[in-house]
């Protein structure tokens, strides 16, 4: 490999599972404690002390779960597909685990994002589904994390399976805009984005902050389960080789 | 960066504009079926199809709603703020209809030229507030215009 490096040195050093290993077993407790800290704060904050809103009342309160799990879903699937490509194109296991520890973590927070969308649907809306754009994008999501799961446990050889999977989670990725700017291109029954990165929020600050701790503490969450997936996938995967072994014998 | 992976990495690339395009342009073609509603301007234009099931959606005119006494018929003028239609709905509204919000209903326009729904759906807009805010600014008329009309775009 006398080739000139162009990335950081910790990109080359993700390609080692052992490091890989190693870092991550730091880092868990690290965000273990920062997710259960802003989840309880979150929580407690957004359900005791954040006002209700003039309009729905109480049953606003579900957007505190509801806008975290939909924010995750579509981040989650991103890194899936970069962790993808980085797999197809610099052939890096390590990165052929972290998109496979995705998928069924997705695939989850996607199913609770429609479940408390559909719970406040129903008081808010009169229904609990419509199929307008960015409902139907969001079931897409969830069908892409399905099939992404279903393709890679159909291939038995995981380096197939990876590639196969990180080129459906690729053409998937088109999706992600899709969700995003669906409030905006059509007309749609669910409302448009709170927040935007380039303006106020449409929401004072007592509603917001405990949204943003929730937000917080979902993506330490996913940092939580998306590593304690990939240590799991690092040893099985490396069962065989001698730092494992070392490991297990202790 | 050697020459294989650059080769890999021009076909990731492709797939993924070669997917985004294709979706792109489906998008675009299937553009008008994507929307979830037509607005009044669309039926009063006549690029509603009549007869037929579709949705209509706009803001409940404020003092148009009008109950019958005897049953659980509601008649209301609904509005994008250009042209307005009016809709006839006999069954529970849902919490949030109230004059001034938008809704989403779906039926079939008759031959009198009103919308005889059979589903309304309230539509929420991206704002939210505490009641006591809500109350003061309404209380100055000073409630921005916005979060009253945002839900007929």
């Amino acid at each position: 490999m006398a080739e000139k490096k162009w990335m950081p040195r910790w990109f080359y050093q993700l390609a080692s599972p052992r490091w890989c290993y190693e870092i991550t077993g730091k880092l868990l407790p690290i965000f273990a404690i920062a997710a259960v800290a802003t989840l309880l704060v979150g929580t407690i904050w957004a359900l005791a002390f954040a006002p209700a809103d003039y309009q729905q009342g109480n049953s606003f309160r579900i957007i505190y779960i509801h806008v975290p799990a939909s924010i995750l879903a579509q981040s989650c699937y991103m890194m899936m597909a970069v962790a993808g490509a980085i797999g197809l194109i610099w052939k890096m296991k390590v990165a052929d685990m972290v998109a496979k520890a995705c998928a069924p973590i997705g695939a989850t927070i996607a199913i609770l994002s429609l479940a408390t969308g559909a719970i406040w649907g129903k008081p808010t809306w009169g229904s609990w589904w419509v199929w307008d754009a960015r409902l139907t994008s969001m079931l897409i999501l969830l069908f892409l994390y399905l099939g992404i799961i279903a393709l890679n446990s159909a291939i038995e050889n995981a380096q197939t399976a990876a590639q196969s999977t990180a080129v459906l989670a690729l053409v998937g990725l088109v999706n992600i805009p899709i969700i995003k700017y669906s409030v905006d291109w059509w007309n749609t029954l669910h409302q448009p984005a709170t927040f935007t990165l380039t303006e106020r929020p449409a929401m004072p600050s007592e509603m917001w902050v405990p949204l943003l701790v929730m937000v917080i503490g979902f993506y330490c969450f996913f940092a939580v389960a998306m590593m304690l997936r990939l240590r799991n996938e690092i040893i099985q995967r490396e069962r065989r080789s001698s730092w494992v072994r070392d490991l297990i014998t202790g | 960066m050697n020459p294989k992976r650059k080769q890999r990495l021009i076909i990731v690339l492709f797939i993924v504009f070669g997917a985004a395009t294709a979706v792109g342009l489906s998008m675009y073609a299937l553009n008008q079926n994507i929307n979830l509603f037509y607005s009044p301007t669309d039926i009063v234009d006549n690029k509603a199809p009549e007869g037929t099931r579709i949705r209509a959606g706009g803001m409940v005119v404020e003092g148009s709603v009008i109950r019958d006494t005897q049953s659980l018929n509601v008649m209301f003028d609904m509005t994008d703020y250009a042209n307005s239609v009016t809709v006839s709905f006999t069954g529970i509204l849902p919490d949030l209809f109230r004059e001034g919000q938008g809704i989403v209903a779906q039926g079939a326009m008759n031959s009198d030229g009103v919308f005889e729904a059979v589903e309304v759906l309230a539509k929420h807009d991206e704002n939210y507030m505490p009641p006591e805010v809500a109350e003061a600014l309404e209380k100055a008329g000073k409630m921005p215009d916005q979060m009253r009309a945002k839900g007929a775009e």
